[in-house]
């Protein structure tokens, strides 16, 4: 549904503001390098621009910090109403490496609604733009929960009451002949 | 003058060329030590938490069911991919991919969980690795970090009930 929305509302072109909130300006100079000539993200439509009030779409960087909580909070109300949030790199989609010190409150969905993670430390260039793509609903996600459960159990379990004395040792009762 | 000089910036324009990447037709090669996403292989795994222990973001988890069973979960969402955790892995279960293009619009589509069957040692009932002998001291064989809020533990002060999985662990337990 949100992807139906996001064509809908964002066919044309995207116009992108840049909110740091007090990340180490990695991913601020990986998002620029999307706006250079290199990776020229114009040629999709995707334009910089300087005041929230403009945005269709926020990337924030940064975990959410005790000092620019407010301020990010305010820049998220100032944006006109449809609206997207990309939270790029680790510091904005998990709190970052510093997620336990004082000054960091943790990711930037603590603050504002998130609605696309790029993890990374730093993203790269095409993860950003891959990102934006799968916003826009150009391409599938390809990531998805991993999990593995062993079914059976490859050694033999030592209860305390399978042991027995014999003799003059204590051997496993129920132990297979090999 | 000024024309002369206006050509020049045509000339260099010009001999510059075309630098704009196909990226999005056509993906780029990353460069070959290029550290993306961890990929844990569970038939490799031996369980003995060295990465949870060295993970800086303290994003893998552990918690041990029972004697036997414990459970790893890589969460990734602050994940900063430093490769600490395959640097220290003695069993090389863990792979830094060339994976980058993780955009997600859930945070739990990255993480991996393993649930592996462990072998017992009689000396201390869990064998692994510590970082350093102050934390060997303080840290117990078993460890009991909170899956549900997805937090790491460093020392668990939570004993098991008297209800526990299996009937061996109250034994290993001081």
């Amino acid at each position: 549904m949100l992807k139906n929305l996001c064509q809908k509302m964002f066919g044309r072109s995207l116009w992108v503001y840049h909110a740091n909130s007090g990340g180490c300006n990695g991913c601020d100079i990986e998002v620029l390098n999307v706006l250079t000539p290199y990776y020229d993200a114009e040629r999709f439509g995707i334009k910089l621009v300087g005041s929230p009030r403009h945005a269709d779409v926020m990337l924030c960087q940064g975990p959410a910090m005790r000092s620019t909580a407010k301020a990010l909070q305010r820049a998220y109300e100032a944006m006109p109403a449809p609206k997207l949030v990309f939270a790029i790199g680790s510091c904005a989609c998990g709190g970052g490496i510093w997620f336990d010190s004082y000054s960091v409150l943790g990711p930037v969905e603590k603050l504002i609604p998130v609605n696309y993670y790029i993890p990374g430390c730093p993203p790269r260039p095409e993860a950003i733009i891959y990102g934006v793509a799968v916003a826009l609903g150009l391409v599938d996600k390809k990531t998805a929960p991993v999990q593995f459960k062993q079914t059976e159990l490859p050694i033999p379990r030592y209860h305390p009451a399978d042991l027995e004395g014999r003799g003059e040792m204590v051997v496993y009762k129920k132990i297979e002949p090999v | 003058m000024s024309l002369l000089s206006k050509l020049k910036e045509a000339a260099v324009c010009l001999k510059a060329g075309r630098v704009t990447l196909p990226y999005p037709a056509q993906a780029q090669p990353v460069p070959p030590k290029f550290r993306g996403r961890p990929i844990f292989d569970a038939a490799k795994c031996i369980g003995c938490a060295g990465c949870a222990n060295n993970c800086p973001a303290r994003e893998i988890l552990v918690f041990d069911v029972c004697q036997e069973v414990r459970i790893l979960k890589y969460l990734g969402r602050r994940c900063t991919y430093c490769g600490r955790c395959a640097d220290v892995c003695p069993e090389d279960a863990i792979t830094m991919s060339h994976e980058f293009e993780n955009a997600t619009n859930s945070i739990g589509d990255i993480q991996q969980k393993l649930d592996l069957f462990m072998s017992t040692c009689q000396r201390c009932g869990r064998c692994f690795k510590e970082p350093s002998p102050l934390e060997q001291l303080k840290l117990k064989g078993y460890r009991f970090d909170d899956l549900a809020n997805e937090q790491w533990i460093f020392r668990s002060q939570a004993y098991l009930t008297e209800e526990a999985a299996v009937d061996d662990v109250k034994i290993e337990l001081d």
